[in-house]
């Protein structure tokens, strides 16, 4: 599976403004370039993000041919209650890869 | 009319000395200072570093079996942290068995072939990159020390002589544009002085992370000259000189750069 980089606040007082980094490791093949032979390399990208707060969506991305290689995402949230992060990261080629990080808030 | 020509010559000659002077040791800059503010952030967070990504899958490779010795890194050199902790500072280093220095993906390469009884790793590959930069990582922050001793010595001076050695169509030196221009501009990026203190790096251009032979060939390219095959010893001798041009200074691994 891919290699993902989270960071995001172990802890956080109820009602804080958090930030969340994501960064993970794709090529973003984007479809457009040629190989050695002058052929079109097939498209290979990730193409959704979501972040889920204790299974409730509260970041959704599309990402298409345009964004770099290794894609980082940073985004912000409420701290609402203490649980479970988690990220998905969907693609072509059936390309999927989760990660979750746990977070207590006071 | 003779003396004239003399004069005109000597005073030529002593202008190309005055102008191929190396930085002075207090004035040296690593490429972290002319970048944006952004990137110099991209590489001072460890979650935010794409070569990050790179170094943890080096970890993995470090503790991995492989050849037909069934051996890992690890188990001739335990922790990484610990018994890996200063080596790329040391790098390139004279390898007596090869009676020349070699750079520190040759180093893993040796022991690959010699000690796991494996294939060598491809240059530039992932796997390569990924040892040299979970190895790097364990000196960050140490400074540059390169042996300036017999061994040495003639490697060192084959680097330097390399280094101010004017090539390619557009016959330009590595001097001219990183000892004698740095901090200005070359079309739209700012020249830095060419230290390789955070190699293997993350270049945004790339969108990958790649060694300094991958640089160095960037530049022969751009010099229109040819470049060398991977893991030329001309590389190896280069990449020594300018490790000690830049001795002292802290080692970045995994920099990111532009």
């Amino acid at each position: 599976m891919a290699r993902a980089l989270i960071n995001a606040p172990a802890k956080a007082k109820r009602g804080d403004i958090i930030e969340i980094k994501t960064l993970i490791s794709h090529n973003m093949e984007t479809g457009f370039r040629p190989d050695n032979t002058g052929k079109a390399v097939p498209r290979d990208i990730i193409t959704d993000f979501i972040c889920k707060y204790n299974g409730q969506e509260i970041f959704r991305a599309e990402l298409f041919p345009a964004i770099a290689a290794n894609p980082f995402l940073t985004f912000y949230t409420v701290a609402t209650e203490s649980g479970t992060l988690s990220f998905e990261w969907t693609g072509d080629n059936g390309f999927t890869a989760t990660e979750s990080v746990d977070i207590t808030v006071e | 009319m003779k003396p004239a020509a003399a004069v005109v010559f000597a005073t030529a000659g002593l202008g190309a000395m005055a102008i191929a002077a190396e930085i002075p040791l207090s004035d040296r800059k690593s490429g972290y200072e002319f970048m944006a503010r952004e990137t110099r952030a991209m590489q001072d967070d460890d979650t935010a570093n794409p070569g990050m990504l790179w170094v943890l899958d080096g970890e993995t490779l470090w503790n991995r079996k492989e050849g037909a010795a069934a051996k890992s890194c690890a188990d001739c050199h335990g922790d990484a942290r610990a018994s890996m902790k200063g080596v790329a500072a040391r790098y390139p280093a004279f390898s007596a068995a090869r009676g020349r220095p070699v750079d520190l993906e040759q180093r893993i390469n040796i022991c690959r072939t010699e000690r796991q009884q494996s294939t060598p790793l491809p240059f530039e590959s992932k796997e390569l990159l990924a040892l040299a930069a979970y190895v790097g990582r364990q000196s960050h922050g140490m400074p540059i020390e390169i042996a300036d001793d017999e061994r040495t010595k003639p490697f060192l001076q084959a680097g330097r002589e390399l280094f101010t050695q004017r090539q390619g169509q557009l016959n330009l030196s590595c001097a001219q544009c990183h000892d004698d221009n740095w901090g200005q501009k070359l079309a739209g990026a700012v020249i830095p002085q060419g230290h390789p203190s955070g190699y293997p790096l993350y270049r945004l251009e790339w969108q990958a992370l790649g060694s300094l032979q991958r640089r160095l060939r960037n530049c022969l390219f751009g010099m229109r000259a040819v470049s060398y095959p991977s893991g030329a010893p001309e590389y190896v001798d280069l990449e020594l000189y300018l490790m000690w041009r830049a001795r002292g200074m802290p080692i970045e691994t995994p920099a990111v750069r532009p």
